[in-house]
């Protein structure tokens, strides 16, 4: 492969990279608001992690197996209406 | 697990890590600080015959700091922050526990070993890569057991989601476990080809591909050494000291995602206009630029967070020295994109203002907040309130007036450095030869050591006011929510 050919076909690299992280960040920037648009995320919720961090303070997203099933049962007792 | 009522967290491991922060902070800084002194009055090479050489003591330097100091530092505050925001305690896990001891004093026995081997001069000359194979695997292991325990941890938390500086402490875990391990990759010649002594090895790549592995290395050692851990700090004791929440969850994401996308492309920018290929340097050179995007974002994300509260600068010492953390933080990544770029790096590089904008970050941004940290963990390891207020009013303002000595009397003398070196008489010859610009050079390189001593002098007023918050302040009977405690 000669010399100019390499440089067309980095050139041509170096375009569709530049589109493709452009389209993948502003996705990303989209997908985080419009999850939390539409209810399925609330984010920030997290941001007063540090200051709720005594032992003793409610978890936000609580770990603990019988809760989660619980959790899930009233879920789909809710689907099932 | 027990109930959670009865439970308390356990700073033991805590408070192993930030003795050894300051002590290799003092070892550190003190060995720099002699060493500036040598660029400036080369005589000083003389006090200790061999072992106190620029070219003995200027790795022990760099790897004091970068590996005693930083290191500690992100230890200390990750067994102080892991357990808060996971609320769960290393007391929970004996066998956790035993990991976080082992880690521990693996890692002093660790450092003993790189201390005796770098004044020896037993080295591999590669930059902050200097160690020998004996050295590198004991460093695997010590790397090994901390992500036992982190990941351990992370395994009996209660709560479900990780807080962004798990996320970010998780990060320099992985990162600097790839980058060590493949910089790393050395052929231990006595026993290959039975030259040299038995620690003795060379590297496993050659030429270029050597330079191209050790700067993808190097500057991702100050991504995930520097950068990463230090912005989980700071995430962390900004919003608890201040009572602030994080000013937008989102943009930690997302700065969070472009810096671990985005940095492991910038090392190119090491090798401008060096043998490595073109596309390497223009992606370094180009990715660099780009970087001032995430950094900027947690770095604004922080100062924003500081909205509607800025009074709190004035009267908490340890907010001055986050925010002024952060700002150097922005300063250093500015600075870096704009050196990487290639025709400003055909001035720069190899000048003194690369080691004028290394300090911006490792003083102003990674010392700060690791001596913030520290302070802000004080009361709440040692049951006391913190010595003296004053004391730390003192200390900010001597490093600060230090480390603006640093990076300007750096600023000039790097770039009247690189005009020098370039400059040239109508018939194309050099107008300057090399012990011009030294001479040039020398009242600036005399700045840049008094500016490291007053950081140093901070940094003992720092270790004074720790040991006696210790044992000798005032016992305090609750643990303080936000503000932390501190006697006049």
């Amino acid at each position: 492969m000669d010399m100019e050919t390499i440089r067309e076909l980095q050139a041509y690299g170096y375009a569709f990279f530049t589109v493709f992280l452009a389209v993948i960040l502003y996705a990303y920037i989209y997908h985080l608001y419009k999850s939390e648009k539409n209810g399925r995320r609330d984010y920030e919720k997290y941001a007063r992690m540090a200051l709720d961090d005594e032992i003793t303070d409610s978890p936000v997203e609580k770990i603990e197996p019988e809760y989660q099933e619980k959790d899930k049962e009233e879920r789909l007792n809710e689907l099932a209406k | 697990m027990q109930s959670s009522n009865v439970i308390n967290y356990d700073y033991t491991i805590a408070k192993y890590f930030a003795i050894a922060t300051i002590v290799f902070g003092i070892i550190g800084m003190s060995v720099g600080v002699l060493i500036a002194f040598q660029m400036a009055f080369p005589e000083l090479n003389n006090l200790a015959g061999e072992y106190g050489t620029f070219g003995r003591l200027r790795p022990l330097h760099t790897d004091a700091v970068a590996f005693g100091f930083t290191l500690s530092g992100i230890w200390a505050t990750w067994y102080y922050v892991g357990q808060r925001v996971l609320k769960v305690s290393l007391a929970e896990s004996p066998f956790l526990m035993f990991m976080a001891k082992l880690h521990f004093w693996l890692y002093i026995v660790g450092v003993a070993a790189v201390v005796v081997s770098l004044l020896m001069g037993i080295t591999t000359s590669k930059e902050y890569a200097e160690f020998e194979w004996p050295i590198d695997i004991a460093i695997v292991l010590v790397w090994v057991i901390w992500g036992i325990g982190l990941f351990g941890l992370i395994g009996i938390r209660r709560e479900k989601t990780l807080y962004i500086s798990i996320w970010y402490y998780i990060a320099a875990f992985l990162g600097v476990a790839m980058l060590y391990l493949f910089n790393n990759m050395e052929v231990p010649t006595y026993f290959v080809a039975g030259m040299g002594k038995w620690y003795h090895s060379v590297s496993m790549y050659a030429g270029s591909n050597d330079a191209m592995v050790q700067w993808w290395y190097g500057h991702n050692a100050v991504a995930f050494v520097f950068t990463v851990p230090i912005i989980a700090m700071i995430y962390y004791f900004l919003p608890k000291e201040s009572g602030q929440p994080v000013f937008s969850y989102k943009l930690s994401l997302l700065s969070f995602w472009g810096l671990m996308f985005v940095y492991l492309w910038a090392g190119g920018h090491h090798l401008l206009y060096s043998t490595v290929p073109d596309w390497v340097q223009t992606m370094g050179s180009l990715f660099s630029i780009i970087l001032i995007l995430p950094s900027w974002g947690s770095a604004i994300n922080m100062l924003l967070t500081m909205k509607g509260e800025w009074g709190q600068i004035k009267e908490n010492p340890l907010i001055k020295f986050y925010v002024l953390a952060s700002t150097f933080y922005m300063l250093s990544t500015i600075e870096g994109p704009i050196q990487a770029i290639k025709s400003v790096n055909a001035l720069a590089h190899f000048t003194d203002w690369i080691p004028g904008h290394v300090h911006d970050g490792t003083l102003g941004w990674v010392g700060f907040m690791i001596i913030g940290a520290l302070f802000h963990m004080a009361p709440r390891m040692y049951k006391r309130e913190i010595y003296s207020k004053k004391l730390i009013e003192i200390q900010f303002w001597i490093q600060t007036t230090g480390i603006v000595f640093y990076f300007t009397s750096m600023w000039i003398a790097g770039i009247t450095q690189g005009m020098m070196w370039r400059a040239t008489d109508q018939y194309g010859n050099l107008a300057y030869s090399f012990i011009d610009t030294v001479t040039v050079l020398h009242p600036y390189y005399t700045l840049r050591a008094v500016g490291g001593a007053l950081y140093l002098l901070g940094v003992f007023m720092w270790a004074y006011n720790m040991y006696k918050t210790m044992t000798a302040s005032k016992a305090i009977e609750f643990e303080p929510q936000n503000a932390s405690p501190m006697a006049a």
